[in-house]
């Protein structure tokens, strides 16, 4: 038998309606793998009891012809999602061995259309990172390495379990959230495919809350199609999430037509920064050379407030994750220090409990809040936010999509930016623009850095035009014919 | 303005009181502001908490829109603009009772603006008191200190409740004048159905910022009472606040812009927090919760499904009934009172009703200690009552005797005056036989009565006194007058 760990959802899917393998067997082989990459550390929580009940369900549901659109597919999940009876920590020490009574919509959508659950990954703490290496269970490792060097990377963040995990084929997908470019990044570096869908396309109902005006369920993936596959059981309107939209679900598979003639790509001139590498500078080229070749409309235009994004983003969210924590107040569940007094008690848990990036970011939030401050930051910013979403409108006037680099390097070794935040933050530089505007974007893997890591290209779509997206990404996929693996060099 | 006749004498001459009052309300609806759990009073510990209320991990807020319609209802009853977009804000504070880690409220853009209150004073004026703005809130939960030696206990049921929050401007000058108001205002929430006005539930309680002046000069530091939870409370806190400020600053101090707190035990307030200790709230729009946007459809149709609150129905108890406007005031200040006269003056004299309602029968639930849910005479028996009276069954003093039966046995007074032998006479043969018999045995006052008429007055008592009090009146006095010939 070929090694189940190999295909793709939409390959898994065709061999199981076609019998060629149970989805027991399937679950089994990512199981194994899962259970053999323990040096990766992208599972917090592996589930293997639970994984096989599902399959051997799913199997049932496969011979008497009741198969959901995922029936079957072993997938891995993000350890924000609140997964009920499952240990649910956000990667954090204050969670500690928090276990929701509830499922997440997302992901009782995704168990409603048959999919399985491998475990739980991997994630810096409350998503606050991009690299992966803020978790209370420690860094994830990239199953990618530069070639002749041994030195661990990281796998993006702050879905480094996620990319690592579906990148080193311990799961057919993976569920992320992406703030400021938490799909997308860790995609680009793992060489695997992220969507961040429009804000308000999947229910943020059971996801743990970082910034809520900015926070955005999607699938990463090792194909487009998968992708489209993924979004279309995750994404729809939650009446339990009064930010989802109430706008129909489109068969995103069927949007991967191969054909974006006349389609107006944008090359938004503010993302060529300084000090971009030559690489990734060449990258970009291909893809725009690629997409032209398809018969695609090259169209430069302007993005002009793309150099506020990042400091209206780090107030922003900050601010509203500051609010958004401090339900972990040691009262009522998770981790409780005890004090002498109540703020005693307050102190001692939440000193404990956060990490060294959230408490940081609670502390800037705090600070751009509060009286004096908060019309010198949090309304500039949430000024500049408009400013910026006007600018995507204004380029969605003459393009369709938009393409940009994902970002500005490959993946860097573990420990190298860790004592370095602005550094760290300006990773996101491509990304976060499209979580100030809401919009839709995809990172998908299009060639290999001169050490052979993985680079990717983000293509970015108007609000609710994930088809438009897919299409154009699908296109990109196809003529950038990305094969590239890492070794296996983890498994036990 | 006008001039103001409620001045505080100080050693060092008058004083005038400046008042403000925050009522916090809370909605009348079958479940909380965001979440679907129950609101009723007096359950269980802990046993009406959603997984929102407790603030799990990854729970968002939901607009209760019954919620929604009870503020816009509770905006045009007092008269205010409705604001067709308002903004949820996040109110950011710690504490044990708050699971959230801040109250979701509405600071900049509350879903009501201006209005006004138009207040019954007791000397018969009425005042009008501006209303600054309503916004929708969450209450917190409640923390319960007593139950261990060294932990407190957390009870959550109240744990995201819709309150309203009604702001009044400072625009009263007497603990008279904010008594009033307060009373006026949950008159008009009952009225509504918006808000049942439980003060002792904890479902009204206001926050009083008082502050004092010497008449005619700007406005003084104020400090805020919170959360004075009985309408009694309100005046002594207000008496004894203002008296305060007025000691301080004739002795030359300066007040101090705080919270304080009332103790009804003490009857005085006492320092809370100083301005200094004032939280930071750091108040942003909650990014969980779109802008509330209302359709003015939906607003134009919840006003004209509006009941009729109480200066309309004091005017029409006046217009149609003939009341006096005091009277009618007294009626209307409760919906209850209101409804109970109008099943009573049914098809009877109205006025004749409203006396009988305002006098005998507050008089007695007063003494009683009852209220008009508990009274045991219903609206239809008293209605009879007066039926009674009117149709000359009985005269207006023997209604009294029987409406004391009544009240103590619940019975219908027809029962009663069948079974007491309480009918009116009105056979005028036999009241002239007990007129005939009085004057036979009085010859002295025959004789006195030719000289000063009015002693006819002595012998109605006498003819009524040996009728036992059935004969009715007007004949005796009409048959007394002819037998007498006066």
């Amino acid at each position: 038998m070929t090694d189940l760990t190999k295909l793709t959802i939409a390959d898994a899917r065709k061999g199981l309606a076609a019998g060629e393998f149970t989805a027991v067997e399937l679950t089994q082989a990512h199981v194994n793998a899962a259970e053999a990459a323990s040096k990766l550390n992208s599972y917090v929580t592996l589930t293997p009891e639970k994984a096989l009940a599902m399959a051997k369900h799913s199997d049932e549901k496969l011979s008497n012809g009741t198969a959901g659109p995922l029936e079957g597919i072993p997938l891995g999940i993000k350890d924000l999602f609140c997964t009920e009876g499952v240990r649910t920590t956000a990667c954090s020490n204050i969670l500690d061995d928090f276990t929701p009574t509830y499922e997440s919509t997302v992901t009782a959508q995704l168990w409603r259309d048959g999919a399985v659950m491998i475990g739980k990954l991997n994630n810096d703490e409350f998503a606050m990172g991009s690299s992966n290496e803020t978790s209370r269970f420690g860094p994830v490792i990239n199953p990618w390495k530069a070639s002749g060097d041994e030195a661990d990377l990281v796998p993006g963040g702050s879905s480094g379990g996620s990319s690592a995990a579906v990148a080193a084929h311990l799961a057919l997908g993976a569920t992320a959230t992406d703030t400021g470019g938490s799909i997308r990044q860790p995609a680009a570096f793992t060489g695997t495919v992220g969507l961040k869908p429009t804000y308000g396309r999947c229910s943020r109902w059971g996801i743990v809350a970082f910034a809520s005006s900015l926070d955005q369920a999607g699938p990463i993936t090792r194909s487009v199609r998968d992708a489209a596959i993924m979004l279309g059981s995750m994404a729809g309107h939650d009446v339990k999430d009064t930010t989802s939209v109430d706008i129909a679900v489109p068969d995103y598979e069927a949007a991967l037509t191969g054909d974006i003639r006349g389609l107006k790509v944008g090359i938004p001139k503010e993302y060529r920064v300084d000090g971009m590498p030559a690489e990734i500078e060449k990258l970009w080229t291909d893809g725009i050379d690629w997409l032209k070749s398809a018969g695609a409309e090259i169209v430069d235009v302007s993005l002009p407030h793309t150099k506020y994004a990042l400091p209206a983003y780090y107030i922003v969210a900050p601010a509203e994750a500051s609010s958004n924590l401090a339900r972990y107040d040691g009262v009522r569940y998770g981790l409780r220090v005890p004090g002498k007094d109540i703020t005693d008690m307050y102190e001692k848990t939440r000193a404990a409990g956060f990490g060294d990036e959230v408490r940081r970011r609670i502390l800037i939030g705090t600070y751009v809040l509060s009286a004096g401050y908060y019309d010198a930051y949090y309304i500039k910013a949430q000024k500049i936010r408009t400013l910026i979403a006007q600018d995507f409108a204004e380029a969605y006037k003459k393009v369709d999509v938009l393409l940009t680099p994902t970002a500005p390097s490959p993946a860097f070794a573990v420990g190298a930016k860790t004592d370095d935040p602005l550094s760290m933050y300006l990773n996101d530089v491509f990304t976060v623009p499209v979580n100030l505007a809401g919009l839709p974007g995809i990172s998908l893997p299009a060639g290999l850095s001169a050490e052979g890591l993985p680079l990717g290209l983000q293509l970015i779509g108007r609000t609710f035009d994930e088809e438009t997206l897919l299409r154009a990404a699908g296109v990109l996929e196809e003529a950038a014919g990305f094969t590239a693996e890492p070794s296996t060099w983890w498994r036990a | 303005m006008s001039e103001n006749k409620n001045l505080i004498e100080g050693a060092t001459g008058a004083w005038e009181v400046v008042l403000g009052l925050e009522v916090h309300a809370q909605v009348m609806s079958q479940a909380k502001l965001f979440s679907s759990a129950p609101t009723k009073f007096g359950a269980e510990q802990n046993v009406q908490v959603s997984l929102v209320d407790a603030a799990m991990p990854g729970m968002l807020p939901v607009i209760n829109e019954e919620c929604v319609r009870q503020a816009v209802r509770t905006g045009l009853g007092i008269k205010a603009q409705i604001n067709l977009r308002s903004v949820f804000d996040r109110k950011n504070y710690f504490y044990p009772d708050l699971p959230q880690g801040y109250q979701i409220s509405q600071f900049k853009y509350p879903i009501v603006g201006e209005g006004e209150i138009e207040i019954d004073l007791a000397d018969g004026s009425v005042k009008r008191v501006g209303v600054e703005r309503l916004h929708l809130e969450q209450d917190a939960g409640k923390s319960i200190h007593d139950q261990h030696p060294s932990l407190s206990f957390v009870d959550l049921n109240r744990s995201g409740v819709a309150l309203m929050e009604i702001v009044s401007k400072p625009d009263m000058r007497s603990s008279e004048e904010a008594q009033a108001y307060v009373k006026k205002l949950r008159a008009i929430l009952r009225y509504l159905g918006t808000c049942d006005g439980n003060m002792e539930e904890g479902s009204m309680r206001a926050d009083v910022n008082v502050s004092v002046r010497r008449p005619g000069e700007p406005l003084g530091t104020r400090c805020e009472i919170k959360n004075v939870n009985s309408i009694r409370f309100i005046g002594q806190a207000i008496e004894y606040e203002a008296r305060r400020q007025i000691d301080v600053l004739e002795d030359g101090g300066e007040i101090a812009q705080e919270t304080r707190l009332f103790d009804p035990r003490a009857g005085e307030t006492r320092s809370m927090r100083s301005k200094e200790e004032a939280h930071d709230y750091r108040y942003f729009p909650d990014p969980d919760l779109l802008p509330l946007v209302l359709q003015q459809e939906m607003v134009d149709a919840l006003a004209a499904d509006l009941p009729e609150l109480p200066d309309d129905k004091r005017a029409r108890f006046v217009r149609e009934y003939g009341l006096s406007p005091y009277d009618a005031g007294v009626l209307v200040s409760e919906k209850v009172s209101a409804d109970f006269f109008e099943e009573v003056a049914t098809g009877r004299d109205p006025k004749l009703a409203s006396n009988w309602v305002t006098g005998d029968f507050f008089g007695a639930l007063n003494k009683a200690g009852l209220s008009i849910e508990t009274s045991p005479v219903s609206a239809r028996q008293l209605g009879e009552l007066i039926g009674l009276i009117s149709d000359n069954t009985i005269s207006g003093r023997i209604a009294k005797e029987v409406f004391e039966i009544m009240f103590e046995t619940g019975d219908d007074p027809a029962k009663i005056v069948e079974e007491k032998g309480l009918r009116q006479v009105t056979d005028l043969g036999a009241i002239e036989q007990v007129i005939d018999e009085v004057i036979a045995a009085n010859p002295d006052k025959v004789a006195e009565v030719k000289e000063k008429p009015k002693l006819i007055g002595w012998f109605v008592g006498q003819v009524m006194k040996a009728s036992g009090g059935k004969a009715n009146p007007q004949s005796v006095n009409e048959l007394l007058s002819k037998k007498l010939e006066l």
